[in-house]
């Protein structure tokens, strides 16, 4: 268990003294966000009635652009190497960098959303809610994504396969992250969507590290 | 005492006995195939409500089946690879996955051919529909996935494991979609609700389009091992000629 905390603050370390990695994903979604309005228009009506869905998909895109660099640049250096001959079960490695991702990608996106939620006119009463359904949706974005980060750690043109492989996956967390801030569901259909969100992200956080350490396994062999 | 499964793990027998099914399965399909077009087109009436559309059903509904039933294939073969390594299961699971896809695309193409006089569009953001083109992006997924990597045996198992969580996934997806928006008719009861007039040519499609996937299936299977074997004996030709020359030189060098 110590070597799985150590691994987990060794990720967040790295992610936040190498600067890039965090800002980068902050600034993708700023601008995504941005680009909607000058896309649909500058109707403050129709962007408070889409502004979940637009932040949602653009929270979606910014963790994916992040999703590869979870396992590729540990590969390239070999610590991935030494990970997967050390104490600790590889299943508990891809779950501390799942983790580690999810802290460094899924809350600072989870925070910055409500912000540009202004840009977009959202509702002031959707604000608290947006942010609890994004951090409890976050986590099926990390450890799902690990997956297809595993699968696709060795390929060529990997960011582009890797969109095509997880994306799919997304659609729940999507679905209901959208419905719990959607305005008109009230309370129980607010909770209820917002329990399912919970309950994707803990399958998420099971499935996610299992079937990412299987993928290491028969590639660091 | 062997079981089938464990029998076919070795390919030569496979080849065997695949080739003395193959004529038979392909014939049966290509019999139920014409019969059943030809009851489907031309000895069944036309549906009170939906005229001469209601005939694009009997192509429609055989693809929507393939494309779930072909998943499960998938999804058993990758199984039966990461868990018996079974060698004939990515034979399997790889020969299956363009064909699978093809049967998801048919499907949502002839619905969508009959979306547009009965619905009155090409496409609705409908649930069922929805969850059928999620289907058909587990298939892209999958086969990028394995054209992207060189190394053929890396390749099986991570696709592999690929299909193992798309199947694990595949109802929470089914679920959250239904949930979202529902507008395409329930499944059908197909021995109360459907007229016998058309129960007959749809089940007959059926058959043969499940008859029809099989044939091809196998001849794939029978292609990817060829085409392996091809591979086998050209390493071996190219390190034997390597073993040749080295000799030679040695050879020469002695002298």
């Amino acid at each position: 268990m110590k070597s799985f905390w150590a691994l987990l603050s060794r990720d967040v370390r790295l992610a936040v003294r190498e600067g890039g990695a965090i800002g980068t994903a902050l600034g993708f979604f700023l601008v995504v966000v941005s680009l909607m309005p000058l896309g649909l228009g500058p109707d403050l009506n129709l962007l408070s009635r889409i502004a979940a869905g637009v932040l949602w998909i653009a929270l979606l895109l910014a963790a994916l652009l992040s999703l590869n660099r979870i396992f590729e640049a540990d590969h390239e250096d070999g610590t991935l190497d030494v990970l997967a001959t050390g104490p600790l079960p590889l299943e508990l490695v891809t779950a501390a960098k799942s983790l580690a991702h999810w802290i460094t990608t899924g809350i600072p996106l989870a925070i910055m959303a409500p912000v540009l939620g202004i840009l977009l006119n959202l509702d002031l009463a959707a604000y608290p809610i947006l942010v609890a359904t994004t951090l409890a949706g976050t986590p099926a974005v990390s450890f799902l994504g690990a997956i297809g980060a595993a699968l696709t750690m060795k390929t060529r043109r990997g960011g582009l396969l890797l969109a095509l492989i997880v994306l799919p996956l997304y659609v729940p967390t999507l679905i209901f992250g959208i419905s719990a801030v959607s305005a008109g569901a009230g309370p129980t259909g607010l909770a209820a969507s917002f329990l399912i969100l919970a309950a994707i992200s803990l399958v998420a956080i099971v499935l996610g590290p299992l079937a990412a350490a299987a993928a290491l396994k028969v590639q660091l062999q | 005492m062997q079981t089938l499964t464990q029998r076919l793990a070795n390919p030569a027998r496979f080849m065997e006995l695949s080739a003395r099914l193959l004529p038979w399965i392909s014939g049966a399909a290509g019999i139920l195939l014409v019969s059943g077009l030809y009851l489907a087109f031309f000895a069944s009436p036309a549906d009170y409500q939906q005229g001469e559309t209601v005939r694009i059903m009997y192509i429609h509904v055989p693809c929507a089946w393939l494309s779930m039933m072909v998943y499960g294939l998938i999804a058993l073969s990758s199984f039966g690879l990461l868990v018996f390594r079974h060698p004939l299961a990515d034979v399997s699971a790889k020969a299956a996955a363009p064909l699978g896809a093809a049967f998801t695309f048919l499907a949502l193409l002839t619905g969508s051919l009959w979306g547009k006089p009965m619905w009155g569009t090409y496409w609705v953001w409908d649930a069922r529909l929805t969850s059928v083109l999620i289907l058909f992006f587990l298939y892209l997924g999958l086969m990028a996935l394995r054209s992207a990597l060189e190394d053929e045996s890396a390749a099986a198992k991570l696709t592999a494991i690929l299909a193992l969580v798309g199947v694990t996934i595949l109802p929470i997806i089914k679920f959250s979609v239904d949930w979202w928006n529902t507008l395409h008719q329930p499944s059908t009861d197909f021995t109360s609700t459907v007229d016998p007039s058309m129960r007959l040519p749809l089940l007959v499609m059926a058959v043969a389009f499940t008859l029809l996937f099989f044939a091809m299936h196998l001849k794939a299977m029978r292609n990817e091992i060829l085409r392996r074997r091809v591979k086998a004996l050209r390493t071996q030709a190219v390190a034997g000629r390597d073993r040749l020359a080295a000799q030679a030189a040695n050879h020469g060098a002695a002298e």
